[in-house]
């Protein structure tokens, strides 16, 4: 008579029950709110020389940003390995979307997906904290002016430093260059690695370009109100406000080995071909990643 | 070598007559001499000591006499006004500044006494603007030269004072760049301006602050005036605070105002001589400033007791909140006890309408 073969109902070395962990209740949500507010009205919070204010961006800026990096681009990050867990380190970017998106998803990716939740230190235009508003929230989130001083000075304090070569250059190029980069500013985020012997991280960020496909510019306007460029896409201004709204493409944001400068010295800061060709080299490794990334993404929306 | 007979211009100040009280307290010291256009207050008076007080304008060249005459050889020049109001408009503000520094300075350089020179000055001298670095090293340059007010005033005054360096190498010559003044007897800026139960701050900006106070300001001008330093060094209080945070945290009511309107709010104020804005302290209350303040940690060899966060709440004791973070304390932790009372009714009706599944028990099943 054949036995019965015995099925175990679960195998032997299985781990013991963990019930996953439920997400914070609401009341919870709406304690913290009040114990948010209440740090809000008396002060009672900190915020650096450059004028970052952690609690703000952990409890205002990151979760209105969340949804647009979860749900809206789901965007996935790539080699978050190759940024350290402490120290300094310069994270160098290609920028583009017409308006500073990309920078802020990274901000998140870096925060959320990283297992240190490292925060990033952007280094933007002039521009940005010459307008109101803008200006003063783009500190309180963490940036500060793109100078050699700034950057340098955070790079010694052991922050993650971002940068966006290519600038306004980039930023506001039309839909035809897309994924193809400009050129990479002066080199003053070479320079600034090499003098504080941090290491540069390559990182390419696919999708940005399609956010607000620039078919045109409406220079003469953007001259008047004193801007760099004033895109013209398929929906702005055509729809109004509405064509306000970034179009949902699929995000990649892949971050690449990272390039040694301590083993130059400081002095090598001082030496325009070492900075040319680090500088070439950062520039060749993002396009390279950028052709990549886009192999692997199927199609732009999903 | 500790200096014989010093000189203290403005002394009539908080800030100038604190240092000549504690120079007068020092034995190794011959003579002190105050010197100052107004007479100190009667309180002042009692608190300088044996310092001799001469009221003389520096703007005159009876100043001069007065140091040859005392053989002066350590002169601590603090008579700079930074508002228009505290010496009777721009113009005599200008003068006072500028020609009173180029008089005391030729004095100076005629006597062959003086040993020592000590300019306290100002951070203002890195102006503020949006395309500044955030931190000022004492080797860096203001990136938009201020073109007028007290920070001009200040440039032109430390371009004199190197001047007098350079023709005078045998005088040590320190120039103090000071950050905001707080505390509770100075008389200062921000004091004034955060002293007003409701703050006007321009719509859109958030400077940064970075505040010493008095008793660390006094304790470098002590150390500078006796000490060896050579040099310039910034001299602000460790850490930074942002200007709706020290508003907020001294329970003020921040009222932002466009740019535009604050011009005319700015004119008011001055008219009924609550605070001073000018276009450079607007400047300033946009985008604030910041110093790093290494050299004088290091080579001048002083670490300020308080760091900007407790110079403010000791400021703090002397102005009593408009809104008390006892009340939003009190407020919220009953919003809280409603909200737990909330939560546990929820929970409640909860698991009656949904019962919790049973956790699952298959390991005791095989057992059996």
């Amino acid at each position: 008579m054949p036995e019965a073969r015995v099925i175990p109902l679960r195998p032997d070395d299985d781990e013991a029950f963990i019930p996953t962990p439920s997400p914070p209740g609401w009341e919870e949500q709406l304690a913290d709110a009040v114990e948010f507010l209440r740090r809000r009205t008396t002060g009672d919070y900190e915020t650096d020389e450059f004028g970052f204010d952690p609690d703000l961006t952990d409890h205002a800026f990151l979760p209105i940003l969340r949804p647009l990096f979860q749900r809206w681009f789901r965007v996935e990050s790539q080699g978050l390995k190759n940024v350290p867990d402490v120290g300094g380190a310069l994270v160098v970017a290609n920028h583009s979307g017409a308006i500073p998106i990309d920078a802020l998803m990274t901000t998140v990716a870096l925060h959320d997906d990283h297992p240190a939740q490292r925060r990033f230190r952007l280094l933007g235009a002039d521009l940005v904290f010459d307008m109101p508003v803008i200006g003063a929230m783009a500190r309180k989130f963490g940036s500060t002016l793109a100078c050699n001083e700034d950057a340098e000075r955070l790079l010694t304090q052991g922050e993650l430093v971002g940068v966006f070569p290519e600038g306004f250059k980039g930023i506001g190029k039309p839909f035809r260059e897309r994924y193809t980069l400009q050129r990479f500013g002066r080199g003053g985020f070479v320079t600034a690695a090499l003098r504080t012997g941090k290491p540069i991280i390559p990182c390419a960020i696919v999708g940005a370009e399609e956010i607000y496909p620039m078919i045109g510019n409406a220079k003469t306007v953007a001259r008047l109100l004193g801007l760099p460029y004033l895109p013209i896409t398929p929906t702005f201004p055509l729809l109004g406000p509405l064509g306000l709204l970034p179009l949902p493409s699929k995000w990649l944001i892949a971050f690449g080995e990272p390039i040694e400068t301590a083993s130059y010295g400081p002095a090598a800061a001082e030496d325009p071909m070492l900075v040319f060709n680090l500088t070439d080299q950062v520039r060749e490794t993002i396009q390279h990643s950028l052709y990549q990334l886009l192999l692997q993404r199927t199609s732009v929306f999903s | 070598m500790p200096p014989a007979v010093v000189l203290v211009t403005g002394v009539s100040r908080w800030l100038g007559g604190a240092l000549a009280a504690e120079l007068a307290a020092d034995p190794a010291i011959d003579r002190v001499i105050g010197v100052d256009t107004v007479p100190p207050s009667p309180d002042m008076l009692r608190r300088l000591g044996r310092t001799e007080f001469v009221r003389a304008d520096i703007r005159n060249p009876l100043i001069g006499k007065v140091i040859a005459a005392a053989s002066v050889d350590t002169v601590v020049h603090m008579n700079i006004s930074s508002t228009p109001a505290g010496s009777g408009g721009r113009v005599p503000m200008k003068e006072l500044n500028v020609i009173g520094t180029m008089q005391l300075l030729a004095a100076c350089q005629r006597s062959p006494s003086v040993r020592r020179f000590v300019l306290k000055s100002t951070s203002a001298v890195y102006g503020a603007s949006s395309r500044d670095p955030a931190v000022f090293t004492e080797a860096m340059q203001a990136r938009r030269v201020p073109s007028g007010g007290f920070a001009k005033d200040s440039l032109d005054i430390e371009g004199y004072v190197r001047a007098f360096a350079r023709r005078r190498p045998d005088v040590e010559v320190a120039a103090l760049r000071f950050t905001n003044f707080i505390g509770p007897r100075i008389d200062s800026l921000l004091t004034g301006f955060f002293r007003m139960p409701v703050v006007p701050t321009a719509l859109g900006y958030d400077a940064r602050v970075q505040l010493l106070h008095e008793d660390d300001a006094l304790a470098v001008l002590t150390r500078a005036t006796t000490g060896p330093f050579v040099g310039t060094v910034n001299v602000g209080g460790q850490g930074t605070l942002l200007l709706s945070q020290a508003i907020r945290r001294l329970g003020r009511v921040e009222i932002p105002i466009p740019t535009p309107a604050l011009g005319s709010v700015g004119r008011l104020s001055r008219r009924f001589g609550f605070v001073d804005y000018s276009p450079e302290q607007m400047r300033f209350l946009n985008f604030g400033r910041v110093v790093d303040t290494t050299v004088l940690r290091t080579e001048f060899g002083y670490t300020p007791r308080y760091t900007t966060e407790t110079a403010l709440n000791d400021y703090a004791r002397t102005v009593p909140p408009v809104i008390s973070p006892r009340i939003v304390e009190a407020t919220t932790s009953r919003v809280r006890s409603v909200l737990e009372q909330v939560a546990v009714a929820a929970t409640a009706v909860g698991d009656r309408l949904h019962p919790a599944p049973p956790a699952p028990g298959l390991r005791a099943v095989r057992d059996a």
